[in-house]
């Protein structure tokens, strides 16, 4: 099994959605996250104070799939959220050692 | 009230009386559209300071500080109500000195639903009582005004001690200056219709002096404060405006003409100050933006207040303009070029947008400009007649307000422990979050 963690632009959020479930993959966690990497941040202004947003919001999708799955559902996310400009985001895909079930206290590769 | 100092001269001069005696006259008849519209005005400056100036406020700090800054404004109008039943009343509109009321009409004493107040029009009068709310809620706004530049750093009860004070020994003498037949500014001629000294003067350097003693917000210039809704900001601009018809038309005392002019003027200005400033904020950092428009639309309101019923629509229209530009450079610059902690700009907007409509109040009422002064009209004499009166308005809200701060900071403390004030006071001066998602 793999944990698969990407950081996306908000509004590919659907479409990576959707490439995931075509990929195969049946569920995934999301959350709202900030970040920097080559991607500046905006500068606001009120009555002269600026103030410069080093952070720039991103989505987090977070799945963990089997490992056979692991390359076809990276690249369903590669595809999707990529737009050829800076701050598309990463991927990462890290192991995992047990995944449980809560509700049935299924294991592993029964349990995602 | 006698708003405009030249024209009661002249009433007082022709019935061949002290203005003061005129005033007690019986010979006062009442008129009901008068009354009807003087309690209208009343409520509608209630409602600049609740919800308008608290949600002008609110908007402006950040999250964890909203209810803090709505409960100062809502708490220390509550003071400002019951100060000006119990003394204040009679410390500014009383017969007394130069400088101050007297004392005879301490709680409102003698004051039935007969008696009646003198307007700008002869052998006219209006309800006292009417007169008394609403000259209570100039005092209220004026001194709600000051937490702005306080805010995110004051404990709530320091503030309500400070504006109970500072209604005593600055407020009420000032407004009898300037407004009161027997007062110092009045009696040198001084135009002031609405409360470009009394109010919007006088809560700038208060709040100067307020920033001053109290000291900034911790991480200043070094953490974010950028303001946590401007939704709410322009819900309360716009309810300040809408609000400011009662303010300055009401201060005809007379539903006539003469608040028909403040009203166009009430207007003008303000339009004129929203464009001024986001013109400026276009060309200087390249993007109009709302808070901007916002602040420029006060700007215009504070700089036509003393001129609301002696400017024609071109001099609003200029006040506003100039006021604006003069505003944005010192709060979008020279503010932070001097590390100042005016918070929400309460000098940078009322302070210096009440200069400058005092002073050019000179100006723009001259016939020559579109005013409805006399023909007589010399601009250079009422021109220095206002610069002495901006003068003492600084100078006797700098002494006060150096004062009353010093005794509240003694009695009481001024600001909230470090750690509370990066917690939030709203979480730790009023036990509340204003946003429990």
């Amino acid at each position: 099994m793999k944990l698969i963690i990407a950081i996306i632009k908000p509004f590919k959020l659907e479409e990576v959605r959707d490439a995931l479930a075509a990929a195969g993959v049946q569920g995934m966690t999301v959350s709202e996250a900030r970040g920097f990497g080559r991607q500046k941040g905006q500068t606001e202004l009120y009555r002269g104070a600026e103030y410069t947003t080093a952070f720039v919001p991103k989505v987090r999708v977070e799945a963990v799939v089997p490992a056979g799955l692991v390359q076809s559902a990276v690249e369903a996310i590669q595809q999707a959220a990529n737009t050829g400009t800076i701050g598309d985001g990463k991927i990462f895909v890290l192991d995992v050692d047990q995944a449980i079930r809560i509700r049935t206290g299924e294991r592993d590769d029964d349990a995602i | 009230m006698h708003r405009t100092g030249l024209r009661f001269a002249a009433l007082a001069g022709l019935l061949a009386l002290p203005a003061a005696a005129s005033a007690a006259a019986p010979a006062l008849s009442v008129d009901k559209g008068d009354t009807a519209w003087m309690l209208t005005a009343t409520i509608l400056v209630l409602a600049m300071i609740l919800p308008g100036l608290a949600l002008f406020y609110g908007g402006l700090v950040r999250a964890k500080n909203v209810l803090s800054i709505l409960s100062q404004v809502l708490g220390i109008t509550a003071v400002a109500i019951l100060v000006w039943v119990g003394w204040g009343y009679s410390l500014a509109f009383d017969a007394g000195n130069a400088f101050v009321g007297g004392t005879s009409k301490l709680f409102l004493s003698g004051i039935t639903g007969e008696s009646l107040s003198p307007t700008f029009s002869a052998g006219i009068g209006i309800p006292e009582l009417a007169f008394v709310a609403f000259q209570m809620t100039f005092a209220a706004i004026t001194a709600s005004l000051i937490v702005g530049a306080l805010a995110e750093r004051v404990r709530f009860g320091a503030l309500l001690l400070f504006s109970a004070i500072w209604l005593t020994i600055v407020y009420a003498p000032l407004a009898h200056m300037v407004w009161a037949p027997d007062g110092l500014i009045f009696g040198w001629g001084a135009l002031d219709f609405a409360g470009g000294t009394v109010v919007h003067i006088n809560s700038g350097v208060a709040g100067l002096v307020g920033a001053l003693i109290a000291g900034k917000r911790l991480g200043f210039l070094r953490e974010m404060t950028p303001p946590h809704s401007l939704s709410l900001t322009l819900a309360g601009a716009g309810l300040l405006w809408v609000g400011w018809f009662g303010f300055n038309a009401g201060s005809n005392l007379e539903a006539t003409g003469g608040a028909a002019i403040a009203m166009i003027n009430t207007f003008v200005a303000p339009a004129a100050g929203v464009l001024a400033w986001m013109l400026a904020e276009r060309l200087v950092s390249g993007k109009a933006s709302l808070l901007g428009g916002a602040s420029g639309a006060i700007a215009g309101l504070v700089a036509v207040t003393p001129a609301a019923g002696t400017s024609g629509v071109a001099g609003a229209a200029g006040l506003g303009a100039v006021a604006a530009f003069a505003c944005y450079g010192f709060v979008g610059s020279l503010k932070h070029r001097l590390r100042l902690d005016d918070s929400l700009d309460v000098f940078g907007i009322h302070g210096i947008g009440g200069i400058i409509g005092s002073i050019g109040t000179g100006l723009v009422s001259s016939p020559l400009l579109g005013g409805f002064r006399p023909e007589d009209y010399e601009i250079a004499a009422q021109t220095w007649i206002q610069i002495k009166a901006v003068a003492v308005a600084v100078g006797w809200s700098a002494v006060g307000s150096a004062i009353a701060f010093s005794i509240v900071r003694l009695a009481l403390g001024l600001r909230v422990p470090p750690d509370a004030e990066r917690e939030g006071l709203d979480i730790t001066d009023h036990g509340e979050r204003a946003y429990n998602f």
